[in-house]
Parts: structure tokens; sequence; C-alpha cells
């Protein structure tokens, strides 16, 4: 039987010698009928068997995904509003944050924070290496790293959400006696999260997809976990349909989900930005 | 009241207001006019701040809006405005619009925010949509809700920006009546409109404004039956042969 | 900051090599996903039902999996499939052939939707003045609506190509040498690692951040009159 797929060594202070899974090339796999049953069959590697094993890994690649978009939003409507305040540095700073993350492929971004940054940190960069388990090590480098890469992203479309609503909301509020942070605050952002729900949504299903990147340095998601059951089981069809499907149903779920909120956050009346013109 | 002062701005290149000056007494009703890219919406902003400008002073009941110690947010609660579009928060209902400046701003609790509000909407007939969200309701409708909304603040002075420049003709008139109201209760009110039926109703004064300048301020009287400059003869018999 | 930079003069034809085969994947990918994803938006919008589902699966479910899991089926059963059959009993080199593959379809399923969007955005009243003049539908596709769809749609197809030049280098997990792969290696045997992942980051940064202001401001000249 082939090699299993040999993971990631925890990169430790000694060196930085780490092996990353290698596939070998089977002699052509059969097409031989799908054989379903390949699921309820044990795992070596999962408690249960393997489709608790790609369960799992839908699990992470979930979680790594909340995660991060909690880092995402927050980092994301901050740099947003940034592009929006009056004068240059603020929008400078907005802008040069989304270019240096919009323009670094994020596998490599995701090697920084995973080996570069730990390394060169004086303090916590050694305690990372050292105290941190593994995993969480790659769980923390894969929620900043995508966290601040969806960043970039959420804040444009922030920044065309608030710009789309026009400058008079914020002169009302403004004329009203209220400071500029109370404005964004309870007039611009309430509406422009509001209109962005659907970009948004679609923001997440691509972090979602993005989360698989994380295999790189560790993180069993779900993505490398459908190759490595392909490889134990040598069931790769079923594995990759199975890991296929799985996308496919959390997509639909997120969408259903966004659609919901789309509904219990809508106006009445209210048909996107200048409703009232 | 309002003091402008020599008023000068500039975007870029383009000037738009040039050595502006008029006074605002208390309880007058000033109405400005003039072709559109006069200068008269860029001269109302300029007096709450909301617009800055190049040289000149402005003082309101005292308080220069150009100097940099000066808290406008504070003196932006004291002088209400009106806008062409309404501009009403979509997402708050129309007792909401009403209430949340009351409360961030001033500081008063929700009860007594919100007993204003009623009280302001019976004023201006609409006690019925409190309810509602402004997507529901029609545009003059919409701008007499906008005009509670600034008198809530219970402001020293109003200043209107073409406040039915952008209603259908049979909605102008209710908003009207509700100005109509409010100047004869002794508001202080600066108003830029093309209405010159409400400017012969009400108004003290009106100025006429022109490529940046105040060609003309005079008495309501004076203004329509003999108007000095020939820009401002041309100008209102455009407008009266409506 | 004990950074060694001296090991970047010397590895810089290594990393060449590995450039060239970042270019590759992004041209072809790129020029081969246009094609396809013309084909795609074009059967999208006819009137056969049964094609117009078909293209709209294909999309689908290339956008709802991540770009590592469509490398890794291609890696691990399509391309040996194919290679077993058509050249039984050799062993080839396949990485490169696998990540033109996997990137040409993957991109396509992009593409294809950058292209309807912007078949879709020229408005209906331009056919319709077009079929008025006397001309069939082909022609009018041809000479009316393409022309201007093509306008809107060029920063848009640029853009996703700078995109793809990013995402090339994710055939890291099917152990292809790219130039990300290439610094990674040379950074790893040398003991410089950091610093291998800063000069490919930096190298990335600048030429995507070069190449994405070339697009904004063509963008910019052809937006000349919009027509929606």
């Amino acid at each position: 039987m082939l090699p299993l797929p040999s993971l990631i060594d925890t990169h430790c202070a000694c060196s930085g010698h780490l092996s990353l899974f290698t596939f070998h090339l089977s002699p052509v796999l059969p097409l031989a009928a799908f054989d379903f049953s390949v699921f309820l069959r044990p795992s070596p590697e999962a408690v249960l068997n393997n489709l608790s094993y790609l369960l799992v890994g839908l699990g992470l690649s979930l979680l790594l995904a909340l995660a991060s978009w909690v880092v995402a939003f927050v980092v994301g409507s901050i740099v947003g509003v940034m592009r929006t305040l009056p004068g240059r540095i603020a929008p400078s700073m907005g802008v040069c944050y989304v270019e240096l993350f919009r323009n670094v492929p994020l596998l490599v971004q995701l090697f920084v924070w995973f080996f570069v940054v730990p390394d060169i940190t004086p303090l916590l960069g050694d305690w990372f290496k050292q105290q941190v388990s593994p995993f969480w090590q790659e769980f923390i480098a894969g929620t900043v790293c995508l966290g601040l890469f969806t960043a970039a992203r959420i804040a444009e479309q922030v920044r065309a959400g608030i710009g789309s609503l026009g400058p008079g909301q914020l002169g009302a509020g403004l004329a009203l006696g209220l400071r500029r942070r109370q404005v964004y605050l309870l007039v611009l952002l309430p509406v422009a999260y509001r209109i962005l729900i659907p970009t948004l949504t679609s923001e997440f299903l691509n972090l979602i997809k993005n989360t698989a990147v994380a295999s790189t340095v560790g993180y069993l998601e779900l993505a490398q976990r459908s190759a490595s059951m392909g490889e134990t089981t040598s069931r790769v069809y079923e594995a990759f349909t199975a890991a296929t499907v799985l996308y496919a149903i959390l997509n639909l779920l997120v969408m259903f989900l966004a659609r919901a909120l789309e509904r219990i956050s809508a106006l009445p009346g209210f048909l996107g930005a200048g409703g009232n013109k | 009241m309002i003091s402008i002062r020599n008023i000068s701005k500039w975007f870029g290149e383009f000037q738009a207001l040039n050595k502006c000056s008029t006074e605002v007494g208390k309880g007058e009703v000033v109405v400005v006019c003039g072709p559109s890219g006069s200068g008269k919406s860029t001269l109302i902003k300029c007096v709450n701040g909301l617009e800055s400008f190049q040289q000149g002073e402005i003082w309101v009941d005292g308080i220069s809006v150009a100097n940099q110690k000066t808290d406008l947010p504070r003196l932006r609660a004291r002088v209400g405005m009106v806008f062409q579009h309404f501009e009403l928060f979509p997402h708050l209902t129309v007792v909401d619009n009403i209430t949340l400046a009351q409360c961030r701003v001033l500081g008063r609790s929700k009860k007594q925010a919100v007993d204003k509000a009623v009280q302001l909407l019976e004023m201006v007939g609409l006690v019925e949509q409190q309810a509602k969200f402004p997507a529901q309701l029609s545009g003059g409708q919409q701008q007499r809700v906008a005009i509670a909304r600034a008198l809530a603040m219970d402001p020293i002075a109003m200043l209107f920006d073409e406040p039915t420049s952008a209603l259908d003709p049979e909605m102008i008139n209710e908003v009207l009546d509700v100005m109509v109201k409010l100047a004869q209760s002794g508001m202080t009110m600066l108003v830029v409109t093309h209405e010159m039926g409400f400017a012969r109703r009400v108004a003290h004064r009106v100025i006429f404004m022109d490529r940046g300048e105040i060609v003309e301020d005079r008495p309501k009287q004076t203004f329509f039956e003999n108007p000095e400059t020939d820009r401002a003869r041309q100008f209102l018999s455009k407008i009266l042969t409506h | 900051m004990p950074f060694d930079w001296s090991s970047i003069p010397g590895s810089l034809p290594i990393l060449w090599q590995g450039m060239i085969v970042t270019i590759q994947i992004t041209l072809v990918g790129a020029l081969v996903g246009i094609l396809l994803g013309m084909i795609l938006a074009v059967l999208r919008l006819s009137r056969s039902r049964i094609l117009s589902w078909l293209a709209a699966a294909y999309v689908t479910v290339f956008r709802s999996i991540p770009l590592v899991m469509v490398l890794f089926w291609f890696h691990l059963i399509l391309v040996p499939l194919a290679a077993g059959l058509l050249f039984p009993g050799q062993r080839l080199e396949l990485g490169l052939l696998t990540a033109l593959t996997a990137f040409s379809l993957f991109e396509a399923s992009y593409y294809a939707e950058i292209i309807r969007a912007g078949i879709m955005s020229v408005t209906k009243g331009q056919f319709s003045a077009g079929l008025a003049l006397g001309m069939n539908r082909g022609q009018v596709m041809r000479l009316v609506v393409l022309p201007q769809a093509l306008r809107r749609m060029i920063p848009l197809l640029l853009t996703q190509a700078i995109i793809l030049f990013q995402d090339s280098t994710l055939v890291y997990v099917i152990n292809l040498d790219d130039f990300f792969r290439k610094a990674y290696n040379i950074g790893n045997t040398v003991g410089t690692l950091n610093e291998m992942i800063l000069f490919a980051g930096a190298v990335y940064l600048v030429i995507c951040t070069l190449t994405s202001g070339c697009v904004r401001q063509l963008h910019r000249k052809l937006i000349v009159s919009p027509v929606k």
C-alpha cells in the first residue's frame, strides 16, 4: 500500500526541516464502480469511520472560517471606514493595507505568519514555537492570515457600501449635532451592512474555500482529509465526491442563513440605497 | 443671530462663493434665491460648518463657525437643517429618527424624547405614521418628518436647503404650510428655495445670488416690486411666469 | 534583525526557472480559461435548456470547491487516468500538465461568470436596435453586443488573471516547483527560509501592485461612455 501522506513535523526551533505530504502516483486507478460503503469502514486516523473523518475535517474547515471571519469583519470594517474618512492620512493607510494584503498570494501570507513571524518575534515568537501545540499554531496562523487577507476584501466592500449611501446621510447626521463616530455607528454602518449582506455572504463562502490553504502547514481540514482518505482507502472518487458534496451542502446552508438574515433585517419598503429619494 | 461676513470659498480652482455678507436677525425669515450653480446651497451649508470656507467669518449666536476651538457638533445641535432629499435615516422608524439625536446629543431620556417627537409629529400632522419607516412614506410626508426631526433639537435657527425641490408638485404645499406656521411662530429661518409664493407670504427679506455672489439683499416688498439689478429682474421674470 | 539576504543573488537562476513555471500556468490558465469561459457563457445564455443547465452545473461545481481540492482531484485521479489510458505503462512527468489542466478548467468557471455578466450588462435596447436595423442575431452579437461587452469585461478579465497569478502558488500542494516553491526549497536547504519567503512575497507584491495599477488605468480609459 502506498505510504500515508506524512504530515508536517512541527516546525521546531532546531531545524527548519519540514517534510510535506507527498503523493506518489499509483498505477492507473481502476474505474471501479462507486463503493460508498467505504465511508462506514473504520479509518486508521478517525475515531469512528471514514465518514466521520471527513465530517471532522468539515468541522475544522468551518471552525477556521468562523474564527477568521471575526477577525476579517472587524478589521475590514475599520479599514473600510478609514477609507471613507476625510483628510489624507486615514484613507492612505487604508489603501496601503488593502494593496498589501491583496497583492501577495494567500499561500505566501500564510507561510509568513506561520514561519517568519514566530521566528522573528522576540519573546512571543519563541513561546509560540515551543509552548503552543502544533494544532493551535496552525489554527492561530491560519486565523490571522485568512482574517487579515479577507479583511482587505471586506474593506473594499464596506467602502463601496458606505459610498452608495450618498453624502447626504452623513450631512444629515452631522447637522443634528451627532459626532462623526456616532453617525458612522448609528446611521451609516447599520444601513450599509444591510446592503452588503449578499456580497459579504459570498465573501464568507470564499473564506470557507480558502481554509483549504491551511492544509499546507498541516491543518487537517476537509480538502486535505479527502485526499488522504483517498490514499488510505484507495477510493479516491468516493472520497472526493463526498468532500464536494459536503462543501456544496455547507454552501447551501450558508446561503440559506444569509437569506434569512436578509429577511430579518429588511426594512419595509426599502429597496437598496437611496430608498427615500 | 447669524452673521455672515465676507465669505469666499473655492473648490480647487473654482470659486463657489465670492465675498458674501449678510445678517439674519432673531425671528427673521430670509429667503435665498437664484439660478442653479449660484452657490446658495454652498453658502447655507457653510453656516453650520458642513462646508468649510477659506476666507471670511460666520458667527451663529455669538459663536464663530470657523474657529478651530469651536465645538461644531454642539453648534450644529443648536441650528436645525432640512435637506433637499429629506435624508431621513432609512433603518429607523419615524419616531426613532426624531429621538436619535435628542438622546445621543442632548442626553434626553427616551421618554422625554418620544413625548417631544409625538408633539412635533402632531404639529406637522403625521402622528399616525410614527411607527412607519421612511421608505413607506411619500416625499412630502418624509420632508415633514425631517422638519420635525430638526425641530426636536429646540434649535435657535433653522436652515432649509431647497426643501421642496425634490417633491412632486401636489406635495409641495403640505411642506410649505408647515414652514409658514414655523415662520409665524417666530423662528429664525434661512431658506434656500424657488418658491416665491412662500417668500411673499412670510419672508422678511430676500437675497438673490448669482455666480457665487450676493447680488441683492432687500426687504421682500422692494425686491419683488422693484429689483435693482438686471440679473434679478431676469430671474424673477422667468420664475414668476409659472 | 539578523536577516541574511546573501543567498538570494546566487539563487536567481533557479528562481527564474520557477518563475517560468508560474508564468506558464498563468498564461495558459488565463487564455484557455477565457476561451472555455466564453463557450460556457454562450452556452448558459443559449436557448437550449439542457446546454444552459450543463454549463450552469459546471460553473457551480467549480465555484463551490476550493482550488486546492481541484488540484488534488486532477493530481490523484484525472491526469493519471488520462495518462494511463493514453500512454499505458509509461511514467510521465505530469506535474506541469496537471497544473495547466486544472487551472484552465477551474478558471474557466470564473471567466464564464465575468463574460456572462459583461454580455448581460449590455442592455436589451441595444440588441433590439441591432435587430431593427435588419441584422440577424449572430451579427448583432458580434457587431453590437460583444464589442461593448468586451470593453466592460477586459479590466475584470485581467484582474482575474492577476488572481490566477497569485493562485498559481497553490501548485505547492501537488509538489510542482513554481517560483514560490523554489524559493521555499532554497530557503529550506540553505537555512534562510524567512528571507526567501519574504523575498518571494516582495516579488509578488511588486508584480501584482504594478499590474493591478495598470489595469486600473486601463479601466479608466475604457469607461468613456457607460451604456447602462
